[in-house]
């Protein structure tokens, strides 16, 4: 699919996020805006997804023959729940029931409600990768030549059990993994580099034994190039990491630069002039 | 005469290497992992027979407990396999989110629980998991009793769909159950008939427990022995069945007093036959070194317990 056409779909999820946080008054804008252009590319473009004869997608649990995702970085479950309605896998007008009892749009992503799409629960930092690592190898097991993707946030390396999966994988040569992190210098308490300094992730994962790409998470064209060239790299011996810079709130000017909005839902009026910059392509739920 | 004898005392994670070594022949859905204890989880025989089945983690549980996850989504049954209390108390979190929470099919499957590591100590020796464990909603939690039930009940929870704590340990320990025996989880075995106490056991204190019921026997008491292998889903039917023939109860086990069986067994009486009850089980207190044996006796999870905390029981009734 040409850039273009993403971008397009980019722009209505970037909707969804915004009308879905505001309309329970909770939620994580900030790294779902940064993270949109990525799994838009992943589920519209990038990956290969069980379908049925007429092309609508299909979710089955074990994700035999199909690319499987994996969110790590839970919290910015609107992004992943607006990618996966407007993909096909359930009703877009079921994002209306976002963290509202009832639903199965939880908080936080999980197959306890049964979604279409979700795999595993993921909110509690530091599990995706481990989980990720277990499809990967999973899959090499049954002979299935699909790959696994993963993403986590770049405050969620502070947690230790990232480490431990980290020298796991190259160590098993889990070579069909390709993962990301949401490098966008912010976490709840404010600068990554305040917080708890990752410093040089790069070179930390690469002195583990991954091949290291660079990604600008925010550019559909770089974005779409990264992966093409992540998923050459794959089948070689090592998983593979993409540290995508992003900018927390990307799309929504007031939102950009900070992380005030990481987990702050916007007022009426606040809402009203985001969805002022944000094109309505594919109708709003 | 005695209405149980053995022949061998063997341990009961030989119990969990034997079963294992089975699935390795007869399940090739069944995958293991294990964080640098495979000597002591008994696991020689599956990575020989199925070495491509086999992952080894290093020290590192919680990325274990996330692969097993990650192996269950692909289709497969994972054992994840370490000491009881870093395969549990350790990784909760990862328990409860990545396996329980995500309803995932992954078997934790754990030696060295309780008192009978022995002299490693306290920082080892954990009397909180089967609380943990049973506290997390639709996991189910087996403690066998000797090596012949542990085998079982391995080969029983490949077979059942959903998460499992399956907990088993180290000292040898009389092998009296029968050889090739069909494994039912959720359903208790009734050992010996009697009408004076009910002597509910778990894990290594079954074999105790009887001790227990053949000294009180000599003393004209008639215990009603029953080994509860499945904590969770606990068979409410057989101990209502029991304590309304005897009236009155003792919960043994190799465990805290809080989280453990007998506080299942309090919980469902509390509401459905309210009966004096006595606890065979550590008192809120860590463990320490020594030899199992000296440290059974000491914290009481021994016959000898179990005997006066019946006598006990009985003048309540």
């Amino acid at each position: 699919m040409q850039t273009q056409e993403l971008e397009k779909i980019a722009s209505q999820v970037r909707r969804d996020i915004l009308r879905m946080v505001h309309g329970c008054q909770s939620g994580h804008p900030g790294g779902s805006l940064g993270c949109t252009d990525l799994l838009v590319e992943l589920f519209f473009n990038a990956m290969i997804l069980k379908t049925d004869s007429s092309g609508n997608v299909v979710f089955q649990m074990d994700g035999e023959g199909e690319d499987v995702f994996y969110l790590s970085n839970g919290h910015i479950s609107p992004l992943i729940y607006s990618v996966l309605a407007r993909r096909g896998y359930f009703a877009v007008s079921e994002l209306a029931s976002f963290r509202k009892i009832n639903t199965r749009l939880q908080g936080h992503p999980t197959p306890h409600e049964h979604l279409e799409g979700i795999r595993i629960a993921s909110g509690s930092l530091g599990q995706g990768l481990s989980v990720a690592i277990g499809t990967a190898q999973a899959k090499k097991l049954s002979k299935d030549n699909s790959l696994v993707y993963c993403l986590m946030g770049d405050g969620e390396q502070n947690e230790g059990q990232v480490w431990e999966a980290a020298m796991y994988a190259p160590h098993h040569q889990v070579d069909n993994l390709i993962t990301f992190i949401d490098v966008n210098g912010q976490q709840i308490d404010g600068p990554t580099d305040k917080v708890m300094n990752n410093r040089d992730l790069g070179e930390k994962y690469k002195a583990f034994g991954w091949e290291v790409l660079h990604m600008a998470g925010n550019d559909a064209a770089d974005v779409q190039q990264t992966i093409a060239s992540a998923k050459k790299l794959s089948g070689q011996g090592a998983p593979i990491m993409v540290l995508m810079q992003t900018e927390m709130g990307a799309g929504v000017d007031f939102m950009m630069g900070s992380h005030k909005w990481h987990g702050v839902a916007p007022n009426d009026q606040q809402l009203a002039d985001a969805l002022a910059q944000l094109t309505e392509t594919l109708g709003d739920y | 005469m005695a209405q149980y004898t053995f022949e061998t005392k063997k341990d009961t994670r030989s119990g969990f290497g034997a079963g294992m070594e089975y699935l390795s022949l007869n399940s090739p859905k069944v995958v293991a992992l294990c964080a640098d204890l495979i000597g002591s989880l008994k696991l020689e025989a599956f990575i020989k027979n199925s070495p491509e089945r086999f992952f080894q983690t290093g020290i590192a549980e919680a990325n274990m407990i996330g692969i097993a996850a990650g192996l269950a989504v692909g289709g497969y049954i994972p054992f994840a396999t370490t000491f009881a209390n870093f395969g549990t108390g350790r990784v909760y979190d990862q328990i409860r989110q990545s396996v329980a929470y995500s309803g995932k099919n992954v078997k934790i499957a754990c030696s060295h629980a309780g008192l009978t590591l022995g002299e490693d100590g306290a920082t080892h020796q954990i009397l909180e998991d089967i609380g943990l464990m049973k506290m997390l909603p639709g996991m189910v939690v087996i403690n066998p009793c000797d090596y012949n039930q542990t085998k079982a009940a391995t080969i029983a929870v490949a077979d059942y769909e959903g998460p499992v704590y399956l907990r088993f340990g180290r000292p040898v320990v009389p092998v009296f159950t029968p050889e090739n025996q069909t494994f039912e989880i959720g359903k208790a075995i009734h050992l010996m008939e009697g009408a004076d106490v009910s002597i509910f056991a778990t894990g290594h204190l079954v074999w105790e427990s009887i001790l227990a019921a053949e000294i009180l026997k000599e003393n004209g008491i008639h215990a009603d022995v029953i080994n509860i292998h499945t904590i969770k889903p606990l068979d409410t039917d057989s101990v209502l069945k029991s304590v309304v023939k005897t009236g009155c109860v003792v919960s043994a086990e190799e465990h805290q007093y809080n989280g453990g069986l007998g506080d299942s067994i309090a919980q469902f009486l509390a509401v459905t036959k309210p009966t004096p009850m006595e606890f065979v089980g550590v008192n809120d207190s860590f463990g320490e070194s020594g030899k199992p044996a000296e440290l059974m006796e000491k914290y009481g999870l021994n016959a000898a317990s179990i005997v006066e905390k019946a006598m006990k029981a009985i003048s309540r009734k």
